[in-house]
């Protein structure tokens, strides 16, 4: 657990740090964060009840309490990762850990823009790539240096071209990902939408 | 890429702008909250001094932390109590429409929306909440999103999203007796997987889900996300129409007529293209149950839980966590698998259609003694038509347990929880590992019927025996 946490802005473009591997397909959002920690009305204590119930079954061998994954920031996962629950919770109890991207083979979809929307880049890499981080992660330390603008994670014996969608990796670089800034300049184009969409006027109950 | 399906006209039609990155802006037509989500979205709205953009659009129940058993205020949980008092804050402070409890109106956010009419065809609609896409089975589009997100729905009326793709997943012939939409649902997940829908929403189409009633095309949608699509619809028909006709919320008058014709045409075009078509047999579905830990892992009653030899490598790694997890063992059959707990309730199956079904199977009939039964209809009106019914009765006279509507022991953010290794028969949606509240509690999804069923004879039942 890392002390303070202060949450990104602005661009992001580099993320250099350790890995830590997480091994498991189908890894849903209400393991990363058990929906009894959602009773909140903010996301600040989040970060220590991360996947609580599998380091609690796993007694201290859960690779977010191994001592050498201390200082960890880049999760390295299987497929379908963060599937299930909607819950914004999920990616916020890990980048208050100390997360900061995410590698892996696939991504449950709200999972994904919840990550985008909150500064959390999610990349992709084939199974095999996947498998041969883990298995250095198993024996050793993976420092990996990410360059969002190349696509690039390097590090002493181990490259690798990562994937993200290229609206995510064009929003990170321009800082455009915290999207309500640029969701409000379109101020106009909204109002006439609203006038414009047939059901509007249906709903003469409603407003 | 799709062209002219539902899904296409529905997304252009809201098509706000492109935005720099390549993805699209989409106005949202509804926007459903609830207490879970939308308190740090509230929260960011301060902290970014902006208000609510269209408050009419938005519209607010309380549903996951509710408890079931006594619901006067304060509630016995201190932090729920925070949670419903924050809603009601926010809502009254940003003048937005809350169903509360005791309204007449409150219920699951997903159970409550069409009830009252606000659900409609072409509609986008968001909440946060990824069971969002039970509203696509009246033919909208909607989807789940997270906190952030709903902070930009409230501060825009928009979304920033990439354009999903479209499969159609048609269903030949129709239903057997004493199967259901939910037997469905969690065949075509088990076929697909659990991850075949991401990147997609799912058109389900064919003669087996026009079939269908709409609650039961609800039970269909809602479960999209466990296919890993986040969005699931179904083309609306005079099924929908009728539905919706003369809800609170719904058209009237001219209104009706002008709805009418434009519903009619949001309907996929007979040469509609599609990003990809799955097709099964609807015939050959039978009562299907969950043996694991994600809810692509069912068999239908008389099938043996899959040796490893039998899955593919992708799912051999679920597979053995499952089978540790579950405690069963590969080739064992799943029929008369002892149940401690029956939960018949949720967004999945808490309408009235599945209280009516699941009374049947239950009336003149006893709960096994070593089952806790408890039965959580989906929303007020739920209840009041339950009881006009006289279904509340048969519950209880069976030894179910009789609830107050909330989402309860789908996701035990109250105080209906398993204990221990708890084996439960629920009709929800998810299996996770510690989904109801124990980190090691056990659930197998079933339709509402075969909860029924598991709770007479306290053991995973085929309950075609009861309805013959």
């Amino acid at each position: 657990m890392k002390s303070e946490f202060t949450p990104p802005i602005g661009k992001i473009s580099n993320m250099n740090g350790k890995c830590i591997s997480l091994i498991g397909n189908d890894i849903d959002t209400d393991r990363i964060i058990p929906a009894r920690f959602l009773k909140c009305v903010n996301f600040d204590s989040l970060g220590e009840s991360v996947f609580e119930d599998d380091r609690k079954t796993l007694k201290g061998n859960h690779p977010f309490d191994l001592e050498e994954n201390k200082y960890a920031s880049i999760l390295v996962v299987n497929s379908n990762f963060g599937c299930g629950s909607s819950r914004e919770h999920a990616p916020q109890a890990l980048m208050r850990w100390g997360i900061k991207a995410i590698i892996g083979e696939s991504f449950a979809d709200i999972f994904y823009s919840n990550c985008i929307a909150i500064g959390i880049p999610c990349f992709t890499l084939p199974k095999k790539s996947i498998e041969e981080i883990q298995n250095y992660c198993d024996n050793q330390s993976l420092f990996l240096e990410i360059d969002l603008k190349n696509l690039s994670a390097q590090s002493k014996d181990l490259n690798f071209n990562l994937e993200i969608k290229e609206s995510s990796r064009k929003m990170f670089l321009s800082g455009e990902w915290d999207a309500t800034s640029t969701l409000l300049d379109n101020k106009i184009l909204i109002e006439n939408k609203f006038n414009q969409l047939p059901y509007i006027k249906f709903n003469t109950n409603i407003s | 890429m799709s062209q002219d399906t539902l899904f296409d006209k529905v997304w252009d039609l809201h098509k706000v702008s492109s935005l720099p990155g390549g993805s699209d802006q989409v106005f949202i037509g509804l926007h459903l909250i609830h207490e879970v989500t939308s308190p740090q979205a509230f929260g960011a709205l301060k902290d970014k001094k902006l208000k609510v953009k269209f408050p009419d659009r938005t519209v607010a129940t309380v549903d996951h932390i509710v408890p079931t058993d006594n619901q006067s205020r304060p509630f016995k949980d201190n932090l729920a109590e925070q949670m419903i008092e924050t809603l009601e804050k926010n809502c009254l402070e940003h003048k937005i429409r809350f169903f509360n409890i005791g309204s007449g109106n409150q219920g699951i956010v997903h159970v409550v929306a069409p009830e009252l009419g606000l659900t409609q065809p072409g509609m986008t609609i968001a909440c946060g909440d990824s069971h969002t896409s039970t509203h696509g089975a009246f033919g909208s589009i909607a989807f789940g999103i997270g906190t952030s997100q709903v902070r930009d729905v409230l501060a825009t009326q928009t979304l920033a999203m990439n354009k999903l793709k479209v499969r159609q997943i048609w269903c030949d012939n129709k239903l057997s007796k004493g199967v259901y939409a939910k037997d469905l649902v969690l065949h075509i997940i088990n076929k697909l997987g659990v991850k075949a829908g991401v990147g997609f929403a799912y058109e389900f189409a064919g003669p087996a889900i026009h079939e269908l009633s709409m609650e039961e095309r609800m039970t269909i949608c809602n479960m999209s996300i466990e296919g890993g699509a986040r969005c699931g619809y179904i083309n609306p028909d005079e099924k929908t129409f009728s539905y919706i006709k003369d809800k609170l919320y719904a058209p009237k008058n001219e209104h009706w007529d002008i709805a009418l014709r434009w519903w009619e045409s949001l309907k996929s075009d007979q040469n509609s293209i599609y990003d990809d078509v799955i097709k099964l047999d609807a015939s050959k579905v039978e009562p299907t149950v969950t043996w694991g830990i994600t809810p692509g892992q069912s068999i239908s009653i008389n099938q043996q839980i899959p040796l490893l030899d039998e899955l593919s490598p992708n799912d051999k790694l679920v597979a053995e966590e499952a089978y540790e997890y579950m405690s069963f063992k590969p080739g064992q059959l799943i029929k008369d698998t002892p149940v401690d707990v029956c939960f018949i309730g949720s967004c999945t199956n808490g309408r009235i259609s599945d209280l009516r079904v699941a009374a049947k199977v239950l009336k003149g009939k006893k709960v096994s003694k070593n089952v806790k039964a408890f039965a959580v209809p989906g929303s007020e009106k739920v209840a009041t038509e339950a009881k006009q019914e006289g279904l509340d009765q048969i519950f209880k006279d069976s030894g179910f347990q009789w609830r107050e509507p909330g989402c309860s022991m789908c996701l035990a953010m109250n105080s209906d929880k398993l204990i221990g290794n708890q084996v439960s028969a629920s009709s929800s949606n998810r299996n996770f590992k510690g989904r109801q509240g124990s980190p090691s509690g056990r659930t197998l999804l079933m339709s509402p019927a075969m909860v029924a069923a598991a709770a007479i004879n306290g053991k995973v039942s085929d309950v075609r025996e009861f309805i013959n």
